[in-house]
């Protein structure tokens, strides 16, 4: 949405350079007050709404002065202002309290589980573009064939499918009955226990340690669920790049270029689809931040140990401290992407830059 | 017989209607001669039109009880004259279970629709309408829920509020509302310094009455549109939720729970998870249909370009 609405502030002047400064000062003010709204509506889950969150974290058959004792451990007996103020103190310093199922603090749990989330989305966003970018520039040039038709078709079942129900028949279809690839799960039981994670990040160790066995086995358990985000990227991606290159495509200087005698693969691969690829990095960007959320069923159903099934298993076990400790973190990677592909896109168009 | 229907539809496409009613039918004739000259909206239609009769008449298409299944003799089977998408653990017939669903799945589109689009109505028309300040505070608001990932938020929101089917309404029902609002607002801004309304506001109206006899009908055909396209959305939510054990608890037969409860023999009997999925992807597919059939018949412009 807000890509169309930049894209129309055309202006000539050069700004100076308190234009600038003014503008980063209003991000800023932007970021700021976001993330501080994050706070808030997490606080209120966490705080306002169970009618006790004492009880929420000890149970209900704990003795009297455990209650009490907890009640103050955790500031609930200072007035809402107060314990807000402390609740935006602690997350700040990535404080989220203990995780009741785990015993370990929230933000240690979160560390270890994030790059498994991280690492399914990257590999999804890399799929989606690298497919869906080639597919909608297709779509585009040869408007109303059998390509456009199909990324049409492919659009509109990602809309419209429900992801773990895909990954469930994925998992039919390409592990139970065709054995292409491994099943749920991060690592194979050959490779478990001998596999030493450096970063968290299991393909590149497998690379870093020249553990071509245990690559081809992580690979193997990645490239289904992967694939499957990179369904539900590719079919955002090949739709929005289909619409911004059908937009430069109607451009004079595509005229331009044309009468001047540019060989068509030329005009389309170089001057159309490099303008069109500003906007084209915001969309990408959004769908990476889809993904993470996206990943949350998906973990779920490939029983991929990231942060969404953190989230889902601590939800199921009432553990607050450790949902409400993994929607920040992902709320404020959420925002983060969001508010960094909007400056990104300042950057890159410089018809943006003038105000 | 072919001479009153030609004069019908002159009286309709009469470009000097001699009352209002005439010109509303006017304008929704044409508007209906666009939308069923599509015809991938109308197989939406269909599907949507199909998804509100097997909801109204459950009882009667249903062959068998959708909670209480048959544990001696009909466990697991698969699809069948006698049970056409088979039959789950319990021995419950699944196509009947997936006629009640649909139910549920139009329960909760409804009340969610009923829920949010009013408030983004209302927030967007009010922001729109007021500027200053207020447009500053509410947009804000707006922003904060926009930038939120929606399901982590509804999550969080069945966590604290316990799970079911009506908690599951309300958390996505706010999770939904800030589009709307955005909406409203960019519709409100287009017509809040027209001529109509500065007459209306020297007629004496108050900002109220202007608000809402004179702005917000003009926001509706954009949020029919918006909340059409939506409700595919709305409904993968839900199902999402009750995937995750979170939304309708059993033994309702809630389509994402139903997906959920036949995980554990997709390898063996595929269709107890798979007929479930089948039918959710036809409902959202019926709405993004129709959704994108009424943006083109009621906006052309922002149709394909």
């Amino acid at each position: 949405m807000s890509v169309s609405e930049t894209r129309t502030g055309a202006g000539r002047r050069r700004a100076p350079a308190s234009v600038y400064a003014s503008a980063a000062l209003r991000f800023l003010g932007v970021v700021v007050v976001t993330y501080l709204g994050l706070l808030a509506v997490t606080f209120f889950i966490g705080r306002v709404i169970p009618i006790d969150p004492v009880l929420a974290i000890v149970g209900d058959r704990a003795p009297a002065s455990v209650i009490a004792q907890a009640r103050k451990e955790y500031g609930l007996d200072l007035p809402l202002y107060e314990q807000f103020v402390l609740y935006v103190k602690n997350a700040l310093t990535g404080n989220f309290g203990r995780s009741v199922l785990s015993t370990n603090p929230v933000m240690a749990d979160i560390a270890r589980v994030f790059p498994a989330t991280i690492e399914l989305a990257t590999l999804g966003t890399i799929i989606g573009a690298a497919v869906g970018v080639p597919l909608g520039v297709l779509a585009a040039v040869k408007r109303g064939s059998l390509v456009d038709q199909i990324v049409r078709v492919i659009g509109l079942v990602g809309y419209s499918v429900p992801i773990f129900w895909l990954g469930l028949i994925a998992l039919l279809v390409f592990y139970a009955r065709l054995g292409w690839t491994e099943g749920p799960g991060r690592i194979g039981i050959a490779y478990e226990f001998t596999f030493t994670p450096i970063t968290g990040f299991y393909l590149l160790d497998a690379v870093l340690q020249r553990d071509w066995g245990a690559f081809r086995d992580i690979f193997g358990h990645i490239i289904l669920p992967a694939a499957l985000l990179g369904y539900f990227s590719l079919a955002y991606i090949s739709r929005m790049t289909r619409s911004f290159m059908l937009a430069e495509l109607s451009q004079e200087y595509i005229v331009a270029a044309r009468a001047k005698g540019l060989s068509e693969s030329r005009i389309i691969w170089l001057h159309a689809l490099r303008n069109a690829a500003v906007p084209l990095v915001t969309v990408i960007a959004l769908s990476y931040a889809g993904l993470l959320e996206g990943s949350v069923l998906t973990e779920t159903v490939f029983a991929w140990p990231g942060l969404g099934l953190y989230i889902t298993n601590s939800l199921q076990n009432a553990d607050m401290n450790a949902v409400l400790g993994g929607t920040i973190v992902i709320g404020s990677v959420f925002i983060g992407i969001n508010l960094l592909s909007d400056a990104l896109y300042r950057m890159l168009d410089p018809r943006t830059r003038t105000r | 017989m072919s001479t009153t229907a030609q004069t019908r539809r002159e009286w309709l496409l009469s470009d000097r209607p001699q009352s209002r009613l005439q010109a509303k039918l006017g304008r929704a004739y044409v508007t209906w001669r666009r939308f069923s000259g599509n015809g991938l909206a109308l197989v939406g239609l269909g599907i949507i039109v199909a998804l509100v009769l097997v909801a109204i008449f459950a009882d009667l298409i249903a062959p068998y009880s959708p909670t209480i299944g048959d544990l001696k003799n009909a466990r697991l089977l698969p699809p069948s004259a006698t049970h056409w998408f088979g039959t789950d653990d319990l021995g419950r017939d699944i196509f009947s279970r997936i006629v009640h669903g649909s139910r549920l799945t139009l329960f909760v589109v409804i009340l969610v629709a009923v829920i949010a689009a009013p408030i983004g109505l209302l927030v967007g028309t009010v922001a729109g309408y007021a500027g200053g300040w207020i447009d500053a505070v509410l947009m804000r608001v707006t922003d904060i829920f926009l930038a939120f990932p929606k399901l982590i938020l509804a999550l969080a929101f069945v966590a604290a509020l316990g799970p079911g089917i009506e908690n599951a309404v309300i958390a996505i029902a706010i999770t939904s509302w800030p589009p709307y609002a955005r909406i409203a607002r960019a519709e409100t801004l287009t017509v809040r310094n027209s001529d109509y309304i500065a007459a209306v506001r020297l007629m004496g109206a108050s900002p109220m009455r202007i608000v809402l006899r004179h702005i917000m009908p003009l926001c509706l055909s954009s949020l029919i549109v918006r909340v059409t396209l939506d409700m595919a959305g709305i409904i993968l939510t839900a199902a999402g939720l009750g995937f995750l054990g979170l939304g309708a608890q059993p033994p309702l037969p809630e389509w994402g729970a139903m997906i959920a409860s036949g995980r554990r023999f997709i390898l063996d009997q595929w269709w107890v998870a798979g007929m479930p999925g089948i039918a959710i992807l036809v409902v959202s597919l019926g709405f993004n249909l129709l959704g994108d059939g009424l943006r083109d018949a009621l906006d052309p412009r922002s149709g394909e370009q």
